[in-house]
């Protein structure tokens, strides 16, 4: 995947990701017009489709609100690279698709408007304006394992599957 | 090999004698929490992966807390999900409207919670049953529904960081100064991916409603989990429900903690945390005099009788100043019925303080006392980020609950001396 680079610093929570006001639903569609509105308003009437949102440490912290990844998905972003997750960020990440990476090399290096080229499954982050290559920290096996089958929900639904009569 | 008490309990629920630091293991839940604005994704999800039932109705509680009574059209139909779901399911533990309340004051109240379970709860502030001595800890709406259809979950073996507190905490200065100054301290990152453990006299000595104040607060420093070992205090507060039987977990004395921090609190001032981090801690002097619009006492934090308690002693008879307005949030019914009985409430009313129903309300921005454009806060909540409690320019200062009560009838941030 190929996209413009929207960067934001430390901390970004999922307060100003999706503000709890909206999360009276959950469909990535209807979140997606809020979605970064308290950080940055302009964020959903300038990014594109596969756009990558950089952030620096600590990225979704806060709540538990799986509607964070999803209005993120909904607004178009491909990827998010970041510095560190917030952990139950990192969880809803992978269980909704939402390709995330963290690779504090190329956050560093990456400026907003970057053009960035992303291989998922290698973790490989190219910068195309900069010219700098990075690789991202690589999943843990067994995560890699949920990924590879399509999530968790999937991982779920062939479990109960294997266990019909 | 020597343990932790996290490590113990995901060895326990993993079947398994040992696991290691940063292990990848599938581990059995002993309680599932939901709430009105996490279940209604999880219901789909559940649908969606095929599960018919979920695996043991007795281990499935959903709390009716955040945006309840309905705030809107779109809030009703949520708890109307979460409603029907609960009934289909013959879940065990659903709490409904006017019999519910805000769910980390209302499942240890219950007896939902005990040493040594492993919890998860979609919402992050499941951290709260450290206090303990479980291992609790939040998810989101996928992992939830998972949860319900396999009674099992993937996790990754914490890394505990050992947090010594030592000393007498000196007057009004309670479990919520504590956790501030922790927080302070470690940052809002400092403890990403690992498990807190509260030791030291001052622990301790903390009440129950401090510990769970404290623990409350361990997801600000990213923790996975807060975690004050079983004691004597933790047997007490068990011994309300001699049906419940436990077999309290502690750290062996070898177990190797990844970094250990000593604190004494002897001469901790009052803290409050600036916008917009938990962790921008102060003493209370050096933002003596801001200006309050509106104070909130309550929340999953600070909602138990003597935060209540604390508060109005604070306040010395005193009525809210003319200026601000003081929402107090009883977190339960059982907690609203104190307030009742003990005359705080009464006393909160005459000050000028409008009581509201259990809810988490305004601490997340729900309802029940938004802020306005500019406007400044005081709130005995956890979290003050820009726009959480309302309008992206307002302004919110996290406290305990004795500064709460001063700065109310101050109308500025104040010491409970300065009344």
């Amino acid at each position: 995947m190929e996209g413009t680079v929207f960067k934001y610093g430390d901390n970004v929570d999922t307060d100003v990701i999706i503000p709890a006001r909206y999360c009276t639903s959950f469909h990535k569609e209807e979140l997606a017009p809020h979605c970064l509105e308290d950080l940055d308003a302009t964020f959903v009437n300038r990014v594109n489709k596969g756009d990558i949102i950089v952030g620096g440490r600590n990225f979704g912290c806060g709540s538990s609100r799986e509607n964070a990844p999803l209005a993120i998905l909904g607004a178009g972003v491909g990827a998010v690279v970041a510095e560190s997750f917030a952990r139950i960020f990192y969880r809803n990440s992978i269980n909704v698709g939402l390709p995330i990476f963290e690779c504090p090399e190329a956050v560093r290096a990456a400026r907003e408007s970057d053009r960035l080229r992303i291989d998922i499954n290698k973790g490989e982050i190219t910068n195309l304006t900069s010219g700098g290559s990075y690789t991202a920290s690589p999943f843990p096996a067994r995560i890699r394992e949920i990924i590879d089958v399509g999530g968790f929900e999937e991982y779920v639904r062939r479990r109960l599957s294997e266990q019909q009569p | 090999m020597s343990q932790t008490i996290a490590q113990k309990i995901f060895a326990c629920h993993a079947g398994k004698d040992k696991v290691e630091v940063d292990e990848l293991v599938f581990a059995k839940l002993d309680m599932v929490l939901g709430t009105d604005v996490t279940v209604p994704l999880s219901v789909e999800v559940f649908r969606r992966m095929g599960a018919k039932e979920v695996f043991d109705p007795k281990k499935v509680v959903l709390v009716n807390d955040h945006f309840v009574p309905a705030k809107d059209l779109a809030a009703a139909g949520l708890s109307k999900t979460m409603r029907e779901f609960a009934k289909e399911m013959g879940v065990f533990n659903y709490f409904e409207v006017g019999r519910s309340g805000i769910c980390h004051v209302l499942l240890p109240d219950e007896g939902l919670v005990k040493p040594g379970d492993l919890i998860v709860g979609a919402d992050s502030h499941t951290c709260t049953y450290g206090a303990l001595g479980a291992f609790s800890t939040g998810i989101g709406s996928t992992d939830m529904a998972a949860a319900w259809a396999i009674g099992e979950l993937w996790f990754r073996v914490p890394a505990t960081i050992k947090v010594e507190v030592n000393g007498d905490l000196p007057e009004w200065v309670g479990g919520k100064d504590v956790a501030l100054f922790i927080i302070g301290q470690l940052g809002v990152e400092g403890a990403l991916y690992k498990t807190l453990e509260f030791t030291g006299n001052a622990i301790s000595n903390l009440s129950m409603d401090g510990r769970f104040t404290l623990c409350n607060m361990a997801i600000e420093a990213g923790g996975k989990a807060g975690i004050v070992p079983p004691d004597k205090k933790t047997a007490e507060f068990m011994a309300q429900f001699p049906e419940i039987h436990y077999e309290p977990l502690l750290s062996d004395p070898d177990a190797e903690f990844i970094e250990e921090h000593v604190f004494d609190v002897s001469d901790l001032k009052l803290q409050v945390a600036k916008p917009y981090l938990p962790s921008n801690a102060v003493g209370v002097d050096e933002v003596k005099g801001i200006k309050v619009d509106q104070v909130v006492l309550g929340s999953c934090t600070n909602g138990r009788l003597s935060d209540y308690q604390m508060a109005a002693d604070a306040m010395k008879g005193r009525s809210v100043h003319p200026d601000t307005r003081l929402i107090v949030i009883p977190s339960t019914r059982d907690v609203y019925l104190e307030l009742l009985d003990s005359g705080l409430a009464e006393v909160f009313t005459e000050a000028g303080a409008v009581i509201g129903p259990p809810t988490c309300g305004p601490c997340i921005g729900g309802h029940m006392g938004i802020l306005a454009e500019n406007e400044v806060g005081l709130y005995t909540t956890n979290r003050n980020f820009v726009g959480r409690n309302g309008h992206p320019s307002s302004q919110v200062f996290l406290a305990g609950t004795a500064v709460a009560g001063a700065t109310a009838v101050a109308g500025e941030i104040a010491h409970p001396d300065d009344i």
